[in-house]
């Protein structure tokens, strides 16, 4: 029998890639407080995915372009903080989202599996996805590791690092790219609304546990794909929906961290 | 301290420099010879902060330019840096980020700076003037022709502003480096420095640190201005002198860019 034919095998296949590389870039995200910005470029790809359906062009192609288009259109934004960037993240944010849905209901006779993208199909990822996902995550780990220094030193401080003469613009640029391909692509298996859930979640559990960035990412990683497993097995035993199962799971081992957390401060106190 | 023969590490030459319809900086030229210790003294929002940048290369003056020796090694140390929490990083981690890093350098300069036991502690437990330290260190790493210290003492206690103020020659003589310093208070740095600049957008004054505090000009900025003032030995207290020039600009204290 062939490995290919079991069915969870992709949807598996793809939760774990994603929460791999997930692992990395949601620590940066969290750790350059880019959470909200991660959301904006979810909410923003609705606006692809439209645009995809009318122009009828590769519908994974549309998210990434889409995202990638608006992680470009965001990033001076970000670099002006004279202009109150959260107020204007959530104005790009809530009105992509909405337009998205708009023009979508306006475009006659074109049927779109609305709450598939809004909540994401696990379950409903084919071979064609595992492959953008595999292809994606190879990219976004070279770039990682190849940059990894540098991209750690532009987190603790730009202008340290632009003394250094690292090229602080470019890497910005890079992770911001590599964060919108992510996103795009982990739209399909968590859906818009718990996107950034999958790049927050697991780096926040692992903080406490770590002592180096090092230790975050692998633990943030290890935290992710643990959530995919747990959150696919609780959607094939009670039939739950699988993204936001994995998210629930994800969650829970958060507040696992909360407690062992605060075990290990009281055993420190007393 | 001021040899002749040796070639200026940093010149500057007529900086210009208007944001948002104020002038920040003004007509600002100054030259750095290696060795050679200056200190830039001023209120609040006087323009430190930018023209350390500027020198930095980190912002563009409007006009004006700034000359760097070829293949200048920096090392600055920033105001303040304020890493966020949610980063777990050690001492060690941190510094080893920092260019010109090595494992040998990075004892070296734990030693040197009597911060060693703090090597595998996390960032995020240091107090002010451990800190302060570790970004010193950090500066050092890259074995700098130009050490650039912004506001090296703040948040540190008496006693430690003493002691680093004492590091700072050493430093210099170790080195061979020059040193650009920015300083609230000119008579803790009085013995640390060759020569002082005092800045109000455009240089008010400047010279040998004992000239600048009978400056009328340095007055007028200090003489009713200075808040912190622990240790204040002011002879003059003259309210309302003007300038030798006869005119301060932008007297409203802005806020701090850096």
């Amino acid at each position: 029998m062939n490995l290919f034919d079991y069915w969870w095998l992709m949807p598996l296949m793809a939760g774990i890639l994603l929460a791999l590389v997930a692992g990395p870039l949601g620590s940066f995200v969290v750790w350059r407080r880019m959470a909200f910005f991660g959301d904006t470029l979810a909410h923003g790809a609705l606006l692809g995915i439209t645009f995809g359906v009318l122009t009828d062009i590769n519908l994974t192609l549309a998210l990434v372009l889409g995202s990638v288009l608006l992680a470009l259109l965001l990033l001076p934004l970000q670099n002006r903080s004279r202009l109150s960037s959260d107020t204007l993240l959530g104005i790009v944010s809530h009105s992509t989202l909405a337009i998205g849905l708009v023009t979508l209901s306006l475009a006659q006779g074109i049927r779109v599996d609305l709450m598939g993208y809004l909540f994401g199909d696990l379950l409903a990822v084919e071979r064609i996805d595992v492959l953008w996902i595999l292809l994606a995550a190879i990219l976004i780990a070279v770039l990682l590791f190849w940059q990894w220094r540098a991209l750690l030193a532009i987190t603790v401080s730009q202008e340290l690092a632009a003394i250094d003469g690292h090229p602080v613009q470019r890497l910005n640029l890079m992770l911001i790219l590599l964060l919108a391909l992510l996103v795009a692509l982990a739209m399909k298996v968590v859906g818009i609304l718990l996107v950034s859930a999958l790049l927050i979640i697991p780096p926040a559990a692992a903080r406490s546990l770590a002592r180096t960035p090092e230790q975050m990412v692998f633990l943030a990683s290890a935290t992710g794909v643990i959530s995919v497993l747990l959150g696919l097995w609780a959607s094939f035993h009670w039939d739950t929906p699988a993204g936001p199962s994995v998210v629930v799971a994800a969650t829970a081992l958060f507040a696992f961290s909360l407690v062992l957390q605060s075990l290990r401060d009281s055993r420190r106190s007393a | 301290m001021n040899s002749s023969e040796t070639t200026a590490v940093l010149s500057a030459s007529h900086l210009q420099l208007v944001r948002q319809h104020k002038t920040v900086l003004n007509d600002i030229s100054l030259n750095l010879k290696a060795g050679q210790i200056i200190t830039l003294i001023g209120p609040n929002g006087c323009g430190k902060s930018t023209l350390i940048k500027v020198l930095l290369g980190l912002e563009k003056p409007d006009s004006g330019t700034v000359t760097r020796r070829t293949g200048l090694r920096i090392g600055y140390m920033p105001q303040r840096l304020s890493l966020d929490q949610r980063m777990p990083l050690t001492v060690t981690g941190f510094l080893q980020l920092a260019r010109g890093a090595s494992h040998e350098r990075i004892g070296h300069w734990l030693d040197r700076l009597s911060i060693r036991a703090l090597a595998q502690q996390s960032v995020h437990d240091l107090s002010g003037g451990e800190w302060q330290r570790v970004l010193l260190a950090r500066a050092l790493l890259i074995k700098p022709d130009l050490l650039v210290l912004d506001e090296p003492v703040q948040g540190v206690d008496v006693q430690g502003q003493l002691e680093l103020y004492r590091l700072i020659p050493q430093l210099r003589d170790e080195l061979g480096c020059a040193v650009l310093m920015v300083s609230h208070d000119l008579h803790l740095v009085m013995a640390a420095t060759d020569e002082v600049i005092c800045l109000n957008g455009h240089i008010c004054c400047s010279g040998h640190p004992d000239t600048v505090s009978l400056d009328p000009a340095y007055i007028q900025l200090f003489g009713a201005r200075q808040q912190q003032a622990p240790i204040a030995h002011y002879t003059h207290h003259h309210d309302h002198q003007h300038c030798a020039d006869g005119h301060v600009e932008h007297r409203a204290p802005g806020k701090e860019i850096l």
